[in-house]
């Protein structure tokens, strides 16, 4: 009998539990050294002649070459993309066209795990992220609206609606898979055919969707993927012969296209930026609702639309909730995004990270108090710690303007006629959140807000029944829902 | 020569095939085949019940993908089908039909609930709802398109049913719940009982504890059933042919909700 | 016989001592949160760390109406030496048993540093006059036990007799003497994460060194968001008074997978300086088990058979 060891007063407390690395492996996924365009349900090099590398902001490695599609070759997607709608696509029995959809939503969902992979390495968003919310959501969105391709009349009683023909979409690096979904999914339902460019600095799980369009037999030219620059997007959007242009991206951009399209005719949807509120009432329940501030400003490095990069606090709990949130920033792990553990991953490219610390120094300059967790950041690629200021006036470049990344700026309110007020004095209007207990409150709320989504006691919660816009530059037209198959159809 | 295998037709009941309590098998398309007797078909409505509460507060997506695997499942069996039926267009036309009720799973709210207007300072909103424990009388033709029209249906909603297949030509129901059985459809969700419709649909009609009954399939004595529905208040329920949202809303109740609006 | 300060309609605990105020807590949240950090992904040394810290965390427990003493030497044998193959495997930190075992268990484990819990104050329902449960408390705390796990009475706290369960906390920890008082909320009854909230701060005003979980007699017992809501009430505590609460999930632990788990609920809501068995506890008793063929395979590689450890 060994001797063991008498009582302790005091059991050892240990210095740190780490977690040890848990990456998610690399090998599930495939990548070529080139890809060419996709257009008409071919591989065809760029007549362009152009291409380049995309890189993984986590690593700066080269992961491979994509085409830059040119004047040329956006031309020739789009006659391929009439091609198909002329010669087919809209005289498929509706309830056919639904089971390519409902077949590319069941492979999307077969083959989760590689896109997932494939889309942290490329954009830089952790792998639970990509795993548990982008690629569910995108599988889903197929689904739904798969159901929706031989029930368009219940849609829209009276009507008669008919798909509008070819449609032009461009979509931005944040969230490339599930911003595809959204595209692609409504507008195949209502009997269109697509072109869409991809951003620039996230081609990769666009250009892999195009094998799942290959093994969903879609027909060849209703899909179309052309990878380019900004470019590529405008030539899209002002050639002819595309009917309907769907653009998500920054204000700016969506200006441009706006003055592009003028005049032509061309049906135009446009989901653009946001500064959006996040408004904390003191009788809200305190530990989820910093659960929810961190959600709504540190979900995908902050690279969301409708982040709540504004937190207004009821200056009667300011202190007790800024407490919380430092702490609560504390435990925010920030790495490489193929590590199951990783909760803030790297910054998309160079060009956004520039861009925040600009307007993070612009906070500073301009008098608000800056708070970061000590963070230990990767040497190689491109990182910034979750950060948050307070004494922040209204008038802040950082109060105002969309920082897109994981940057949280704190205001507080007095009454909740203060927080509408406050809320809604901002050119944007494209999403908001409400934490509160009174349920009355929540509805006042919601109803005073100039937003087009507003989450209560929640936030960042996406589903593909549930329409999402905005209102004023945050863009027009929405996505998802019944709502969501408007822009994609002409009605008699 | 090889001798076949020759198959045994039972009940579905709670997610298993169970014979008839009574023991009783009568014939029918040249197979012996389950005669269900008043406790199976109470036992039915039991396992029902039991059932329901788990399928309707599954998400309506999952409701959609379970039926688009009923689908699937169906789709793998086809030939199967066509034995039993001797009609290709209907087995492709049943199939096809499960994956048009899929995808009304997580539609049905947004065509038949609605936010009210009302005059005051009031949210008011209206969201369907399933009923419950559906009973179900089969056609006796089709019989299996005209199963799956009435069943799909039912289900989609949220509800759970309890069918009397064809009493001539049954195998066709049997051979769809076996698929209903490997396609992630929770036991009791569906209850399928063979045997003879008049010793089954007066039980059925008159249970206490079925919240709706589609009696298509009852022929002469429908009005009886009728009655015999009326004593708790029975929904009862005459879908036409087709497919429609509208045979869904049949199986649903409205719920309207009120809160005040204020500060 | 202390009495409860008058409280108001709403239930705001007196000023002092000082207490957070009680709040509510969004359930939907609450169970995402708990969710989440379900599945952080611990491995390699980090899950041999955390295994071995679940092993010195846990309370042994047997609570049947037919433990007999050599039932109860056989476990306090487990207790004290879990592997027998490998030494390296420590000791748990507590054996829990009823009032009538407690003789048996201290002379069992004397030396060793396990301790020895009892229950008491008419476990598990704690239906019975307060006179009763308090001579209970008293008597076990006279035959050596070094804590006492209590039940707090759900019948006067579901009718809103909140001053009643907060006299007989007063009472019972006066009782204890030096023994530690871990008070059960039997959360499973509390229908409510609201109630769980409320009731965490009334056991921790009323004196309790621990609150636990359940009784693990009824469903459902310990759950990770349930437990997640008390530890943020024992944060708020210890941020509005710097008193370090421990908190105690017990029943329906079974795997090593879970009892993982709840050290990262306990990692990231309360940090490492709770990460001790002064002040985290495990109820459980085929929990340890598991642990045991986890840190195997961890060691060896291989995935392990009950076969090769003892029942105790």
């Amino acid at each position: 009998m060994t001797e063991i060891e008498k009582r302790q007063d005091r059991s050892p407390v240990p210095s740190a539990f780490d977690y040890a690395p848990a990456p998610e492996s690399r090998e599930i996924v495939t990548l070529e050294d080139r890809y060419g365009l996709f257009i008409g349900g071919e591989w065809v090099e760029p007549k362009s002649g152009e291409y380049e590398a995309t890189i993984s902001p986590a690593t700066e490695e080269s992961l491979a070459e994509v085409a830059y599609a040119g004047a040329e070759d956006v031309g020739v997607a789009v006659e391929s993309a009439r091609e198909a709608f002329e010669n087919g696509w809209s005289d498929i029995a509706p309830g056919e066209r639904a089971k390519y959809l409902y077949r590319i939503a069941r492979i999307l969902q077969e083959r989760s795990r590689e896109f997932a992979v494939l889309e942290s390495l490329d954009g830089g968003k952790p792998i639970r992220e990509s795993r548990d919310v982008d690629l569910p959501l995108s599988a889903a969105h197929f689904f739904y609206y798969a159901g929706w391709a031989d029930k368009l009349e219940y849609a829209f009683p009276n009507r008669n609606p008919k798909p509008i023909g070819v449609a032009g979409q461009i979509i931005p690096w944040n969230f490339p898979l599930l911003m595809l979904s959204w595209k692609i999914a409504p507008a195949l339902a209502a009997g269109n055919t697509v072109v869409l460019k991809p951003a620039e600095s996230t081609p990769l799980t666009a250009l892999l969707f195009c094998d799942v369009v290959r093994q969903a037999e879609l027909p060849p030219g209703v899909v179309n993927i052309v990878t380019g620059d900004g470019r590529a997007g405008a030539e899209l959007v002002k050639h002819p012969g595309v009917d309907k242009v769907a653009f998500t991206g920054s204000t700016d951009v969506g200006k441009e296209i706006q003055r592009a399209v003028a005049g032509t005719g061309k049906k135009l949807t446009l989901e653009l930026g946001g500064k959006a509120a996040n408004i904390i009432f003191d009788d809200a329940p305190l530990d989820q609702a910093v659960e929810g501030i961190i959600n709504g400003i540190y979900f995908n490095q902050g690279h969301v639309c409708c982040a709540g990069s504004r937190l207004l606090v009821q200056e009667s709990i300011y202190e007790q909730v800024i407490a919380k949130l430092k702490r609560r920033m504390g435990t925010l792990r920030v790495g490489d995004p193929l590590d199951k553990n990783t909760d803030i991953g790297a910054i998309n490219s160079r060009e956004q990270l520039e861009k925040i610390k600009e307007l993070v120094a612009a906070g500073e300059e301009e008098g608000a108090e800056i708070f970061q967790p000590p963070c230990r950041l990767p040497e190689k690629g491109w990182w910034f710690a979750p950060t948050v200021f307070t004494n922040v006036a209204q008038s802040y470049r950082i109060a105002q303007e969309e920082i897109f990344g994981p940057v949280l700026s704190v205001l507080t309110f007095r009454t909740p006629d203060e927080a509408v007020e406050k809320a809604n004095n901002t050119p944007y209007g494209l999403s908001a959140g409400v934490w509160t207990e009174k349920g009355s409150r929540i509805l006042s709320m919601a109803q005073r807000l100039r937003a087009g989504v507003i989450w209560a006691n929640t936030y960042n919660r996406f589903d593909p029944a549930s329409p999402f816009g905005g209102y004023k530059e945050s863009g027009f037209g929405r996505e998802g829902g019944r709502h969501g198959l408007e822009p994609y159809m002409r009605f008699e | 020569m090889r001798l076949p295998v020759k198959k045994t037709y039972k009940l579905y009941v709670g997610g298993a095939f169970p014979r008839s309590e009574s023991g009783r098998s009568y014939e029918a398309e040249g197979a012996n085949v389950a005669r269900a007797s008043r406790k199976d078909l109470r036992d039915a409505v039991r396992a029902a019940r039991e059932a329901f509460p788990k399928w309707a507060s599954m998400t309506a997506y999952n409701r959609g993908q379970v039926l688009y695997r009923v689908a699937e499942i169906m789709e793998g069996r086809r030939a199967q089908f066509v034995e039993l039926t001797g009609d290709e267009a209907e087995v492709d036309a049943a199939i096809d039909s499960w994956v048009w009720y899929a995808g009304w799973a997580d539609k049905l709210a947004q065509v038949l609930g609605s936010s009210n207007p009302v005059a005051g300072p009031y949210f008011n909103f209206t969201v369907p709802e399933p009923t419950g424990v559906v009973g179900v009388v089969a056609l006796e033709e089709p019989v299996l398109a005209g199963f799956v029209a009435r069943l799909a249906p039912v289900i989609v909603g949220g509800n759970a049913a309890v069918i009397v297949a064809s009493q001539k030509r049954p195998l066709a129901a049997v051979t769809l719940a076996e698929v209903l059985a490997t396609s992630d459809v929770p036991g009791g969700v569906v209850n399928v009982l063979t045997g003879r419709k008049d010793e089954l649909c007066g039980v059925l009609a008159a249970h206490m504890d079925v919240n709706a009954v589609d009696l298509s399939g009852a022929g002469d004595e429908r009005g009886e059933l009728e009655r015999l529905a009326a004593d708790n208040v029975k929904r009862v329920v005459s879908n036409g042919d087709g497919q429609s949202p509208w045979h869904v809303a049949a199986f649903l109740e409205l719920k309207t909700v009120w809160h005040p609006i204020g500060v | 016989m202390a009495q409860a300060p008058a409280l108001p309609g709403g239930f705001e605990l007196p000023l002092e001592p000082r207490l957070p105020r009680i709040g509510s807590v969004d359930q939907v949240a609450v169970e995402e949160r708990a969710d989440s950090l379900s599945r952080r992904s611990i491995k390699r040394e980090s899950k041999l760390f955390a295994l071995d810290l679940a092993v010195r965390m846990m309370d042994l427990t047997t609570l049947e109406g037919a433990d007999t003493p050599g039932k109860v030497a056989a476990l306090c044998s487990k207790a004290m030496r879990p592997d027998p193959s490998d030494l390296t495997v420590p000791p748990v930190a507590a054996v829990c048993i009823y009032p009538n075992l407690v003789p048996v268990a201290l002379e069992r484990v004397q030396g060793s540093g396990v301790r020895v819990a009892s229950v008491a104050t008419a476990f598990p329902s704690g239906q019975s006059p307060l006179e009763i449960k308090v001579e209970e408390t008293v008597r076990v705390a006279e035959m050596g036990a070094d804590e006492i796990d209590m039940v707090i009475d759900r019948g006067a706290f579901l009718s809103g007799n909140y001053a009643k369960v907060y006299d007989e906390v007063r009472r019972v920890k006066e009782a204890c003497g030096d023994a530690h008082l871990k008070v059960i909320l039997e959360t499973g009854e509390l229908g409510t994460y609201d109630n769980v909230r409320r009731a965490s701060l009334l056991a921790i005003a009323g004196g309790a060194d621990f609150i636990k979980t359940s009784t693990g007699k009824i469903q459902p017992a310990a759950t990770l968001p349930v437990t997640l809501v008390m530890l943020e009430a024992i944060r708020d505590v210890y941020e509005e008074t710097g008193r370090k609460i421990g908190m105690k999930p017990a029943g329906g632990i079974r795997h090593a997978k879970q009892a993982v788990q709840y050290l990262v609920l306990l990692h990231e809501t309360l940090g490492v300086e709770w990460m001790t068995p002064d002040l985290f506890r495990f109820g459980a008793s085929s929990l340890l088990n598991d642990c045991l063929l986890q840190i195997r395979k961890e060691k060896t590689g291989r995935y392990q058979s009950p076969d090769y450890f003892t029942i105790d």
